[in-house]
């Protein structure tokens, strides 16, 4: 990637205009909660999003003397799901290790984790940036299990810490990329892909914002000629997408400017302060992370063999990006309406369902323009999470085929959706609310003659040749029938009365 | 094989101990002892034998993903030296960083 200027003070001695080549390497590491009703190693819910503090523990997950761990079956098979759909290679046998660190939000001074031996390794995902496709490695996916939470309180007697340990035992994966990612659009469009395929599979709800989706970045910056080159900096606390993008951004331009003014960057864990738009270095005490792994005594160790990696195989879904390629080419869909109709698997389960199997391009496309306009639309006003739409596939196909069958305008089913209740078929609400097509044709031949009369100076442009005043009266019809004629019987019986007196 | 005062300082470091010269010195002796003892295992001749994780003859040992009751809270929280609303209460960790909340290394 060639950078076309670097922004450094002139006074740190770097030549203005001279163009050094930079190249930013980027390897981001995911923690995904995986989607289980029970924690990993005990039976307490896994969600905790709602429950007071400290009401979802066991001696298991609070760490008491002599508890004993069971793995929950659900968390192995889900994170198995996950490295298949990355294409790992699933190496059979593994095992849990103990990393061991002090910390007030870990009641045993030890994470159950794996460390050499890991459930899957070495695949690849596969994504869109910029309107390219890329790939970049993975480098393994691990079962582990999440933290306490740790509440900060100023109090009159001094700081205090709060440990709430619902939260300890949630079962989550590890998923860690290769250093492949070139700039920080491509590190977040990675993030999206990835999201993506999770939702895809079931394995997590994605959820950035409830922290089941949390992201740590790696990046370091070199000169294509090796010259120059920055240590790795480990990026934490970014919270959404857009936070990962802008840290990564940040990043990017420091280093590049410190090496520019042929500082160093030295290696170091930052932090994210998105208030400020900074990263912030957090070391803290000088200190080598020595987890002093070994081999979790409490837990046998696992074999994914054949059985069970053909079992979890066959729960693989068609992914998006295989199913965004398919949209495209069956159904004639531009690259972008395919891509925003399978971001979730639920619209695009839906889409289909609505079309049936036997649907044509044409009709494929009327149902996407619906979803893609109206529907998503109405789910944005009524603040409907991404993969919710307003409409069920049977309203949706109720609605297709009224449409299509000319028992509805276009007009009129904009007017009909918000007013849909749950569960009723749109030709139903149609005929609640008055909207069904006009069968009466004296009602719609009041209204054209109506047109006629009040707009005179069309009827004598049309007469006197120029065709396209019809439009005009067209329009003019229709407002005066709410909408619910059907535009072609308007326009039938509009040229009928202009053709005849003249 | 003989620890150094420094090995020392490292593991209680880790372990958040802090020891007196006197502690230090008695743990440098008695651990290095121990390690000494575990050291005769160095002898056995290993290379034809795999890397072994667990002794049992047990693998795949997992649970159905069904939750099962928890403890009340009162019960979770019967053994804490100081609770506050329902929380664990442990002296502040990490204060003055960017977030009211931290997440662990
Ligand atoms: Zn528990």
């Amino acid at each position: 990637m060639a950078v076309e200027a670097v922004r450094v003070d002139p006074a740190a001695g770097i030549a203005p205009g001279s163009a050094l080549e930079f190249e930013t390497v980027i390897g981001l590491e995911v923690h995904a909660q995986l989607l289980t009703r029970s924690k990993m190693y005990c039976g307490c819910l896994a969600d905790y999003a709602d429950a007071p503090p400290n009401t979802a523990t066991c001696p298991v997950c609070l760490g008491l003397p002599g508890a004993l761990p069971v793995a929950n079956r659900a968390a192995i098979e889900l994170a198995l799901l996950t490295g298949l759909s990355l294409g790992c290679r699933i190496p059979g046998y593994n095992k849990l290790d103990r990393k061991n660190y002090v910390y007030p939000d870990l009641p045993k001074g030890y994470q159950i984790s794996q460390y050499d031996l890991p459930l899957c390794a070495g695949g690849a995902l596969t994504f869109v940036s910029g309107g390219v496709t890329r790939t970049a490695g993975i480098t393994r996916v691990h079962v582990e299990e999440d933290t306490g939470r740790l509440v900060h309180r100023s109090e009159v007697g001094g700081e205090v810490s709060l440990v709430d340990l619902n939260r300890s035992g949630v079962p989550l994966m590890e998923i860690v990329g290769d250093p492949d990612l070139r700039s920080p659009e491509e590190a977040k469009d990675y993030l999206i892909a990835l999201r993506q395929i999770l939702r895809y599979i079931g394995a997590s709800t994605g959820n950035m914002e409830e922290g089941a989706f949390r992201c740590d970045a790696n990046i370091s910056t070199r000169t294509r000629d090796g010259v120059l080159v920055g240590s790795k900096v480990e990026v934490k606390n970014m919270n959404s997408f857009r936070a990962v993008e802008r840290a990564l951004r940040f990043e990017e331009t420091r280093q590049r400017a410190a090496l520019s003014a042929g500082e160093a960057v030295p290696q170091e864990t930052r932090g994210w302060v998105e208030d400020r738009g900074v990263t912030v270095s957090q070391r803290t005490k000088e200190q080598a992370h020595d987890y002093r792994y070994f081999p979790e005594p409490d837990l046998p160790p696992l074999d994914a063999d054949a059985a069970m990696v053909a079992t979890v195989r066959a729960r693989l879904p068609e992914l998006p990006l295989a199913r965004r390629a398919r949209f495209a080419a069956a159904f004639g869909l531009g690259e972008g309406d395919a891509a925003l109709l399978t971001a979730e698997r639920e619209i695009a389960d839906t889409f289909e369902a609505a079309i049936g199997p036997e649907a044509t391009p044409g009709e494929a496309r009327a149902a996407a323009n619906w979803i893609l306009n109206d529907l998503m639309g109405l789910q944005g006003q009524r603040g409907l999470p991404p993969h919710v739409l307003p409409l069920s596939a049977d309203q949706l196909r109720d609605l297709l085929s009224a449409l299509a069958g000319g028992e509805m305008t276009a007009r009129a089913a904009k007017e009909l959706l918000p007013q849909v209740e749950p569960e009723e078929l749109p030709r139903a609400a149609a005929a609640r609310l008055n909207l069904l097509s006009l069968d009466d044709t004296g009602v719609v031949d009041a209204a054209v003659a109506e047109t006629l009369a009040a707009f005179p100076a069309a009827v004598a442009d049309y007469r006197a040749g120029k065709k396209a005043a019809i439009g005009r009266l067209i329009g003019e019809t229709m407002k005066r029938t709410g909408g619910r004629a059907r535009p072609d019987d308007v326009r039938r019986r509009l040229q009928a009365a202009l053709d005849a007196d003249g | 094989m003989a620890l150094t005062d420094a090995d020392v300082d490292h593991v209680a470091s880790l372990a958040r101990l802090g020891l007196s010269a006197e502690e230090r010195a008695r743990l440098r002796d008695q651990l290095s002892t121990i390690l000494g003892h575990i050291e005769v295992l160095d002898r056995l001749d290993t290379a034809a034998i795999p890397p072994t994780a667990q002794v049992l003859p047990l693998i795949n040992v997992l649970r159905e993903d069904a939750p099962r009751p928890s403890l009340s809270r009162d019960e979770a929280l019967a053994n804490a030296p100081r609770q506050a609303d329902g929380f664990f209460e442990v002296h502040a960790v990490l204060t003055g960083g960017p977030d009211a909340e931290e997440e662990a290394p």
